[in-house]
């Protein structure tokens, strides 16, 4: 018994002085790792997802049921009033969805005589959950609960409600992380879907804080053709993101100082504040070859 | 090893709580920092080397989960724990007054760092915005968490330096 203690106090005798200076030190070359040569955690990060994504969809699967049950409260006549309108919609719109039926036919039908491919074609998607959300509040993180094990993929793009969310940014076997576009260091080169006019669209921290928007620049409308409420779409010449996805509408749009450029403000079609399932497209734009060339 | 289990069962469910729940509790997209109150309080109450680990436990969940790149946060918690512990002497469990103020401190250094790490470097200089909507609302909800979390923690220490205290005694 002696002798454990004994090797206790030697153990402790390492004054916390030196133990921080190590820390750091470890700290700072495990930085500088991952900066350079893009590590991400490997093993530890694949053993910490076994063991915080069962918990963190536990917690999630609790949180939306309390949340459906208080939905339970509304009141049966609201519910039937709706259906009623509903029911009114779906013909209307199964009415209009055979009218585009037809026209799709013909659209195909043109296409095949001009021998053009499909120009979006249908990427094959993957339903996911959010189940947690960056700690912080400076960045827009969350991750989701499909991983590797169901084939994402880093740099495959989320989108939700038929809008661009973010991208993949690390990918561990049972869940990944996704950087939504309004985080503050994301970028995503997009188009105004009426001109095919190029432009960037960035996060911004600020905008998103105080308005729930996004920022624009960088557009080249030589032709004054941009206006507000056109549509902004992710761009054909993007590295990472398929393009066609809708980001959203244009809300205020001014010269740049240099007269040559616009920016503006975007409002996003998703609700970010109240993200819970998302879409993940398996498909990876890569254009690794065409760069080398 | 009780004290090692139960660090490691808070710092777990502190993490959790606040990628999940705390979230969803956001008021204007603002959460509170549970983990800075828990490596801030295990700095003051048991030590510097205390401290220390608990920062670097909670530093490196954020890391892999959600950080840029691996270390950043590792580095401020470990700080944060170690400075804290420095306040050691100066602690009674009775007084609420200095781990409020140390956990709020801790909150807003911890928050400038981040800021001037990832957001001034990139040329965003608008500290007073920064500072109005992002680091004091989160101080502010910080704290009033604080108030139940901090003496939950107070508790479970004081259980578990009672149990420690215990088994010395036994074997001597």
């Amino acid at each position: 018994m002696r002798r454990r203690t004994f090797k206790r106090k030697s153990k402790n005798a390492l004054p916390p002085r030196y133990l921080l200076l190590i820390v750091t030190i470890s700290c700072i070359v495990v930085m500088l790792l991952s900066f350079t040569l893009n590590l991400s955690g490997g093993p530890l990060k694949v053993a910490a997802g076994y063991v915080f994504t069962p918990m963190q969809q536990g917690i999630n699967r609790i949180g939306s049921l309390l949340s459906d049950s208080i939905g339970n409260l509304e009141t049966l006549q609201e519910v039937q009033a709706e259906n009623e309108l509903l029911k009114r919609q779906v013909s209307e719109l199964t009415e209009q969805l055979n009218g585009i039926q037809l026209e799709q036919y013909d659209v195909e039908n043109y296409r095949k005589l001009l021998s053009l491919d499909e120009k979006y074609p249908d990427y094959e998607k993957v339903a996911a959950h959010v189940i947690g959300k960056d700690t912080g509040n400076w960045f827009s993180t969350f991750l989701i609960d499909k991983g590797a094990n169901d084939g994402i993929e880093v740099d495959m793009n989320v989108i939700a409600d038929e809008g661009l969310v973010g991208i993949v940014t690390s990918v561990g076997a049972n869940y990944a992380k996704v950087r939504a576009i309004v985080d503050d260091i994301s970028q995503v080169s997009a188009m105004v879907l009426s001109t095919s006019d190029l432009c960037i669209v960035n996060g911004d921290l600020i905008l998103m804080n105080a308005e729930q928007k996004l920022s624009l620049t960088k557009l080249k409308d030589d032709d004054d053709e941009v206006h507000v409420g056109d549509a902004i779409v992710t761009s054909t010449v993007s590295s990472k993101y398929v393009p066609g996805i809708m980001i959203g509408y244009i809300s205020s749009l001014d010269y740049d100082s240099n007269n040559l450029t616009k920016s503006g403000t975007i409002t996003p079609v998703v609700d970010f504040e109240h993200l819970q399932e998302v879409l993940v497209i398996k498909f990876l734009k890569d254009t690794t070859g065409l760069e080398a060339e | 090893m009780a004290r090692k289990l139960s660090i490691a069962a808070i710092i777990i469910a502190c993490f959790l709580l606040q990628s999940t729940i705390f979230q969803v509790l956001s008021f204007g997209s603002i959460s509170p920092n549970l983990l800075v109150i828990v490596t801030a309080s295990f700095g003051f109450m048991r030590g510097r080397k205390e401290g220390l680990w608990v920062g670097f436990f909670c530093g490196l969940l954020i890391d892999l989960f959600f950080g840029t790149y691996l270390g950043i946060y590792t580095l401020i918690y470990v700080y944060i724990g170690y400075v804290n512990g420095m306040f050691r002497k100066f602690f009674y469990p009775e007084d609420v007054k200095l781990p409020m103020l140390l956990i709020s401190a801790s909150d807003l250094v911890c928050n400038m760092i981040i800021y001037i790490q990832l957001f001034l470097f990139r040329g965003k200089f608008d500290l007073p915005y920064y500072f109005m909507h992002i680091m004091l609302p989160e101080l502010i909800y910080t704290i009033l968490v604080t108030l139940v979390l901090y003496f939950v923690i107070l508790k479970i220490n004081q259980k578990l330096e009672e149990v420690e205290r215990r088994s010395a005694a036994k074997f001597v």
